[in-house]
C-alpha cells in the first residue's frame, strides 16, 4: 500500500449527516406508488392446533383487499421454503422441522403466521385482521429446555419423532479422563446464557413489486445480507434469481436478527404475484420483541481440572442449546461456543458436546457475538471460580495459562488456528490503566466496612471474519463465505465501488472509502460506495455478520482497486511512452520510474482508458475481486471492571470499567470505539437487565414491551476507558481483525466476574445473568442464612 | 401500533368535555397529555370508541398559592411542577418527584390531572397525594385522596366527571422521596417517600399494592420515639404486593423498608 493518508486517521463517518438529518432511505420511508398493505395475523398461542380458520368478516371490512391463509400460497411458494440449511459444526442433525412461510395445521410458538390481511391503508389491514377468526385446539407448549430433551417429552411439533435438533460430541469425555483424574482440583459450575430479543433500532420491513408483463420481482426489505434473501426467494418462488431484484439500502441495525429469512420476506413477494400490486409490510415493535430471531438461549455444564499451582489441566463442557421451534440458517453457528470454550489458555485436554432442543418459541439464531460471547463467559467465570478454589489472584492465573505471544499461530484443542496474540500484555496495559493493585488494596479496606465491592476481568478472545471456504463451504452446501467488491472508475475519474458486504450502522461507507482512497490516492469524496442492491456490483455479495465487512470485505476492495492500478498501469506506458513493467503508481499517480516528473493522474489514465488505445488493449477501468479468507482472524483483549453490590437493595453501581482490545491494525479508531461502546453497552445490558421471560404454561411473553425488557440508556453506560494494543493480523493484505462484536463479547464476564468478586465475603461463587437487583438480594439472603427476613425469601 | 378507529372531539372548557363525555357515555376516555392512554391504544390493549381532548381547556394550566395550600390545575406539565419556584419553596417534594418522572418527552407533556386520574399503582404523585391528604377536585366534588385511589386504575370518577384541580398542603420542612428503578426513565419498583410535617412524620410507598400506600404504623413509631431504621421495620406491615417482572412480592416489601428508612435518613 501507498503511504496512508487516511488508514489510520479518526475521521467522522460520513454516512452520520444523512442518517441524523432524516435523509436515510430506510425501507418505510421509500414512497412507492399504488402500495397496499400487508398485516399478519399471528398465532397468540405457543403450541396449537389450527382447526379452522374463518376470514369471511375480514374479508368484508372496509378497504381490505385480500385476506390469504396457507392453501392460498400453495402454487406460488414451492415446498417448504428452505429456511435452514446444514448447521456449520452440527453434521449429525436430527429434527429439522419442515418450515412454511404461513402455517397450515399447527402453530409451534407465539407469532407464527396463519393469516395475511392486505388493505389499502395499513390501520385498514390491522383492523381486518383483528376480523380473522381461527380456531384453535391448544397443545402443550414445550418451553423448558432441559425437560424438552428427555424421552417421553411432550413435543414441539406434533408430527416430529422427537425435540432434539442436534446433539453433537466434538471430543469424547474419555479424552479428559486423565486430566480430570490427576487434578488436584476441580470446579464445576452451572452456567446460564438467558434468551435476548435483539431489538434493532428499526423494525423488519419488507416491500415487493412484481411486474406481471415482465415477470420480473422487486422487493425492498431491511435485512443484512440482500444477495442471499434473493437466492432463497428466487429458489421459492420458483423463479430466476435474474428476474429477482432485492435492494436493501439503509438498515437500522440488525445485531444478527437480520440474517436469516423470515416468513415475511417470501408471503410478501408471494401476495405481490397473487395481487399484481406493490405490497407493504412494516413489522410493529411488538411484533420484533416477540419474533425476531432471538440471542442465547444456553446453559452450559462445566467442569475444569488443575493443579493446584494453577495450572489448567482438562475442561468438560456441555452446551443445552434453546433452538426454538425450528431451527434458523445460522443457528448451529451458536456451537463455536464450545470449540472456543477454552479461550486464551493452554489446556491439555477439553471434552464438548452441543445439544439443540426444540421449544415452542421463536428460533434463536446468531446475536452480536453468537458463540463466541458464551464461549467467553464459561471460560472467564471459571478462570474466576477455580481462583477463588485455589484462593489466587485471578491475574496471576491467568497469566500463567496464556498461549503465550512467541506461540502463535497457535492450534488450540479444537483445531482452529488462532492467527497472532499478546494476551499479556494487553492485559497488563488495562491492569495499569484501572490500577488493579490499587484496587485491590482499596477493597479490602472497603470490605472491613461491609461494602460489597468487586473487580473483573475479562480476558477475551475472538475468532471473526467469516470466514476461510474450509469451515464455511460445509456449512452452507457449498457457498463459500468469501467477499466481493467491483470498482468502476470512470472516464472524468469519479469512482463507484460495489461491496458484497452491508452496512447497518457499522460505518462502512467511511471505512471502505478509506481503504479504497488511500490505494487508489485520491479524495474519499470523489469515491462512493455502495451496498445493498443485487442488480449492482459482483454476482454475489456475502452480506454483513460475524464481523466481516472490513477483514474479509475491506480485503476484496483492496484487492479490486490494485486490479484497476494494474489496468491503469498499461493504459499509463501507452500515454507515458514507456515500459508497462517501468511504470510505477504512487498517490494517485502513474509515473516512469526513476522519473517521477513524467505522470499521469488516475483521472487523466482513466479518460485515455475510454478512449483510442493500442491495438489488444480492451476499454474501461473496472475490476471485480473476491477474497477468501484463509483463515478467521483472532481478536482478543482485557475489559476490567469495578462494581459496587448495595447489600441491602442488591442493585449494581458500576464504578470503573476499562476495556483494552487489540483488532490489529486500525483503519478508523473512533468507528473502532463507536463499535466497542455499543457492543459494551449490549454486553452490560445481558449481565445487568435483558432477558426474554415466558409463561412457563402458556408459552405467552411476558417481556414484550421496553418497560419489561429493559435495554440500557445512556443514564446507566459507566464512563469507559478504552485503549488498546496492535497485533497484526498474518492473514490478510491489510493486517486487521473485526471488531463489531468484540464488546459484547468481553463485557458479560468482566461484569459478572465483578459481582462475583463482591459478593465472594458472602460465601456466593456464581451469579446468573441478568445479575438484577432482585436477584442478587435473593441470592444474598440465603448466603446470610437465618437473617430476621430470611424466612420471607422465596424457595 | 396502529390503534383502533376512534372519534375525536377538542373541548374548550371543562363544560364542554363534561357535556361531550356524557354524549358518548362509557366508551370514552379523556386526553390529557396521553402518555399512558396513547400507548394502550397504539396496542390495542385500550380501543376507546372516543377520545375528549381536554388540552384546548385554557385556564387548568396554573399553580396557585393559597393561604396553607397549593392548587395545581389538572393540565398542569410535570416539567412545570419541576421548575416552579413557588413549588420548590412551598412543596419540595413535589418538584423533585416531577423531575423524576419518565424522561424529557413525558415530562413535557404528561399532566398532574392525568396521572391522578389514571391511578396507576406505580404513579408518584399519587402516593405523594395520598400521604399529604390532598384533594381532588373534580367538576362535581371534592374528594379526598385517602377515598380517590380505590383500586389499581380505579376511582370514584363517574363517567362524565373530570378532574380539574389537585390541592396539596404546603409542606416545606425535611423531604425525601426514593425511586427505586433499573433505569432512570422506568416506572418505579418500590417508592418511598418521607415528609416532615407539623411536628411528625408522613410516609408514603409507591408500587406495593393495587393503591398508594400511607405507612402509618412508620409514622406512629416515629411519633413515640423509634429510630428510623426500627420504625421503618413497619414500611411492610399489612402489604400484599404482586409481583412482577422486576421484583417478587418478597423483595418489594423488603424495599418498602430499606427505602423507607433510607427516606426518612436522607430527608433534609
Amino acid at each position: 500500500m501507498a503511504v496512508s493518508q487516511l488508514v489510520g486517521a479518526r475521521i467522522h463517518r460520513r454516512e452520520d449527516p444523512r442518517l441524523i438529518t432524516g435523509h436515510g432511505r430506510y425501507t418505510d420511508d421509500l414512497p412507492h406508488q399504488g402500495v397496499v398493505h400487508l398485516v399478519v395475523v399471528r398465532s397468540p398461542h405457543a403450541h396449537a392446533r389450527i382447526r379452522s380458520i374463518s376470514i369471511d368478516a375480514a374479508k368484508k371490512a372496509p378497504g381490505v383487499l385480500a385476506v390469504y391463509t396457507a392453501p392460498d400460497f400453495k402454487d406460488i411458494i414451492a415446498g417448504p421454503a428452505t429456511f435452514a440449511v446444514a448447521p456449520v459444526f452440527a453434521p449429525n442433525k436430527l429434527t429439522n422441522p419442515p418450515r412454511y412461510p404461513i402455517a397450515a395445521k399447527e402453530v409451534c410458538y407465539q407469532g407464527e403466521p396463519v393469516a395475511v390481511v392486505i388493505a389499502g391503508e395499513r390501520g385498514q389491514a390491522a383492523d381486518g385482521a383483528q376480523l380473522v377468526d381461527v380456531d384453535y385446539e391448544v397443545l402443550p407448549a414445550v418451553m423448558d429446555i432441559e425437560a424438552a430433551a428427555k424421552p417421553g417429552s411432550a413435543k414441539v411439533h406434533s408430527d416430529q419423532p422427537d425435540n432434539i435438533a442436534w446433539d453433537t460430541t466434538y471430543v469424547p469425555w474419555e479424552a479428559t479422563e486423565e486430566a480430570f483424574k490427576t487434578a488436584d482440583v476441580v470446579v464445576k459450575e452451572r452456567i446460564l446464557q438467558q434468551r435476548l430479543s435483539p431489538n434493532p433500532m428499526e423494525s423488519r420491513v419488507v416491500m415487493a413489486e412484481y411486474d406481471s408483463f415482465d415477470k420480473r420481482l422487486t422487493m425492498w426489505l431491511s435485512t443484512q445480507n440482500p444477495h442471499w434473501i434473493r437466492l432463497f426467494v428466487a429458489g421459492a418462488l420458483g423463479m430466476g434469481e435474474q428476474a429477482v431484484r432485492v435492494i436493501s439500502h439503509d438498515v437500522g441495525g440488525g445485531f444478527g436478527s437480520k440474517i436469516s429469512p423470515y416468513p415475511e420476506d417470501f408471503i410478501v413477494p408471494a401476495c405481490a404475484k397473487l395481487l399484481d400490486r406493490p405490497v407493504k409490510y412494516t413489522e410493529t415493535r411488538t411484533e420484533a420483541m416477540q419474533n425476531a430471531y432471538a440471542g442465547r438461549g444456553q446453559i452450559f455444564d462445566v467442569e475444569v481440572a488443575a493443579k493446584k499451582d494453577g495450572t489448567l489441566l482438562g475442561m468438560r463442557v456441555t452446551q443445552l442449546l434453546d433452538a426454538g421451534a425450528y431451527m434458523a440458517l445460522f443457528s448451529a453457528f451458536q456451537t463455536c461456543a464450545c470449540l472456543m470454550a477454552g479461550g486464551a489458555y493452554h489446556w491439555n485436554a477439553i471434552s464438548s458436546r452441543s445439544q439443540a432442543v426444540l421449544t415452542n418459541k421463536i428460533p434463536t439464531d446468531p446475536y452480536r457475538g453468537a458463540g463466541r460471547p458464551e464461549a467467553t463467559h464459561v471460560a472467564e467465570r471459571m478462570m474466576d471460580v477455580l481462583a477463588l478454589e485455589l484462593d489466587m489472584d485471578p491475574v496471576e492465573l491467568r497469566r500463567k495459562n496464556f498461549i503465550r505471544k512467541e506461540e502463535f499461530p497457535y492450534t488450540q484443542n479444537f483445531g482452529l488456528t488462532i492467527d497472532s496474540g499478546d494476551y499479556e500484555t494487553t492485559m497488563d496495559k488495562a491492569l495499569k490503566i484501572a490500577g488493579y493493585d490499587d484496587l485491590r488494596k482499596k477493597q479490602k479496606e472497603q470490605r472491613k466496612h461491609g461494602k460489597l465491592v468487586g473487580i473483573g476481568l475479562s480476558t477475551w478472545i475472538e475468532l471473526c471474519g467469516l470466514g476461510p471456504g474450509a469451515a464455511t463451504g460445509p456449512a452452507t452446501g457449498g457457498v463459500v463465505l468469501s467477499e466481493s467488491a467491483q470498482v468502476k472508475i470512470h472516464p472524468a475519474g469519479g469512482v463507484s465501488i460495489y461491496v458484497g458486504t452491508h452496512n447497518h450502522g457499522q460505518g462502512n461507507d467511511t471505512t471502505h472509502a478509506q481503504i479504497a482512497a488511500d490505494t487508489l490516492g485520491i479524495p474519499m469524496e470523489q469515491i462512493d460506495i455502495r451496498h445493498g442492491d443485487t442488480n449492482e456490483g459482483p454476482g454475489f455479495g456475502y452480506g454483513t455478520y460475524g464481523s466481516r465487512s472490513l477483514a474479509v470485505g475491506g480485503i476484496a476492495i483492496l484487492r479490486s482497486c490494485n486490479k484497476v492500478i494494474e489496468k491503469g498501469k498499461q493504459v499509463a506506458a501507452h500515454l507515458l511512452e514507456a515500459a508497462e513493467e517501468d511504470i510505477v503508481f504512487d498517490h494517485g499517480k502513474f509515473h516512469v520510474k526513476g522519473a517521477p516528473d513524467k505522470s499521469k493522474a488516475l483521472g487523466e489514465v482513466a479518460f485515455a482508458a475510454y478512449g483510442q488505445l493500442p491495438a489488444g488493449m480492451e476499454q474501461g477501468l473496472e475490476a471485480v475481486a473476491y477474497f477468501e479468507p484463509p483463515n478467521f482472524v483472532w481478536p482478543f483483549g482485557t475489559h476490567i471492571c469495578v462494581v459496587e453490590v448495595d447489600a441491602e437493595t442488591g442493585a449494581v453501581d458500576i464504578q470503573k470499567y476499562v476495556a483494552v482490545d487489540d483488532c490489529g491494525n486500525v483503519i478508523n479508531p473512533m468507528i473502532v470505539a463507536g463499535q466497542l461502546h455499543g457492543g459494551i453497552a449490549q454486553g452490560i445490558a445481558q449481565a445487568l437487565f435483558e432477558e426474554m421471560v415466558y409463561d412457563d404454561e402458556s408459552g405467552q411473553l411476558k417481556s414484550a414491551t421496553f418497560l419489561d425488557y429493559a435495554m440500557l440508556t445512556a443514564n446507566e453506560m459507566p464512563e469507559i476507558q478504552l485503549d488498546s494494543t496492535v497485533t497484526p493480523s498474518p492473514t490478510n493484505d491489510l493486517g486487521v481483525k473485526g471488531i463489531g462484536e468484540a464488546g459484547t463479547i468481553a463485557s458479560t464476564a468482566a461484569v459478572i466476574n465483578a459481582i462475583c468478586d463482591a459478593l465472594s465475603p458472602l460465601g456466593i461463587k456464581h451469579v446468573d445473568m441478568p445479575a438484577t437487583s432482585d436477584r442478587l438480594w435473593l441470592q444474598m439472603q440465603r448466603a446470610r442464612g437465618a437473617s430476621s427476613n430470611g424466612k420471607e425469601a422465596r424457595k | 401500533m396502529i390503534p383502533a378507529a376512534f372519534e375525536y372531539a377538542r373541548a374548550s372548557s371543562v363544560e364542554e368535555a363534561s357535556k361531550l363525555l356524557k354524549t358518548y357515555g362509557e366508551d370514552a376516555k379523556v386526553l390529557a397529555g396521553g402518555h399512558s392512554l396513547i400507548p394502550l391504544m397504539r396496542l390495542r390493549l385500550a380501543q376507546p370508541k372516543a377520545l375528549v381532548d381536554i388540552n384546548g381547556i385554557k385556564d387548568l394550566d396554573y399553580i396557585k398559592e393559597d393561604g396553607s395550600k397549593l392548587r395545581f390545575g389538572a393540565l398542569t406539565r410535570h416539567v412545570t411542577i419541576e421548575h416552579s419556584a413557588v413549588v420548590k419553596q412551598k412543596l419540595p417534594i413535589l418538584a423533585e418527584v416531577a423531575s423524576e418522572i419518565g424522561d424529557n418527552q413525558v415530562r413535557n407533556m404528561g399532566t398532574i390531572g392525568g396521572v391522578v386520574a389514571h391511578a396507576d399503582a406505580a404513579g408518584d404523585y399519587p402516593t405523594i397525594a395520598l400521604m399529604l391528604d390532598a384533594e381532588i377536585v373534580t367538576n362535581r366534588r371534592t374528594i379526598a385522596a385517602k377515598d380517590f385511589f380505590k383500586d389499581i386504575f380505579t376511582t370514584p370518577l363517574a363517567a362524565d366527571e373530570i378532574v380539574i384541580e389537585v390541592v396539596f398542603p404546603v409542606a416545606n420542612g425535611p423531604h425525601k422521596y426514593i425511586k427505586f428503578r433499573r433505569r432512570l426513565f422506568d416506572w418505579a419498583i418500590v417508592g418511598a417517600a418521607a415528609q416532615k410535617m407539623n411536628g411528625g412524620w408522613r410516609i408514603g410507598l409507591t408500587n406495593v399494592g393495587p393503591t398508594p400506600v400511607r405507612a402509618k404504623a412508620v409514622e406512629e413509631a416515629l411519633h413515640t420515639g423509634a429510630k428510623p431504621e426500627e420504625a421503618a421495620q413497619h414500611a411492610s406491615d399489612g402489604l400484599n404486593p404482586s409481583g412482577d417482572l422486576r421484583a417478587s412480592p418478597e423483595y418489594k416489601k423488603h424495599l418498602a423498608r430499606v427505602l423507607t428508612k433510607r427516606a426518612i435518613e436522607q430527608a433534609e
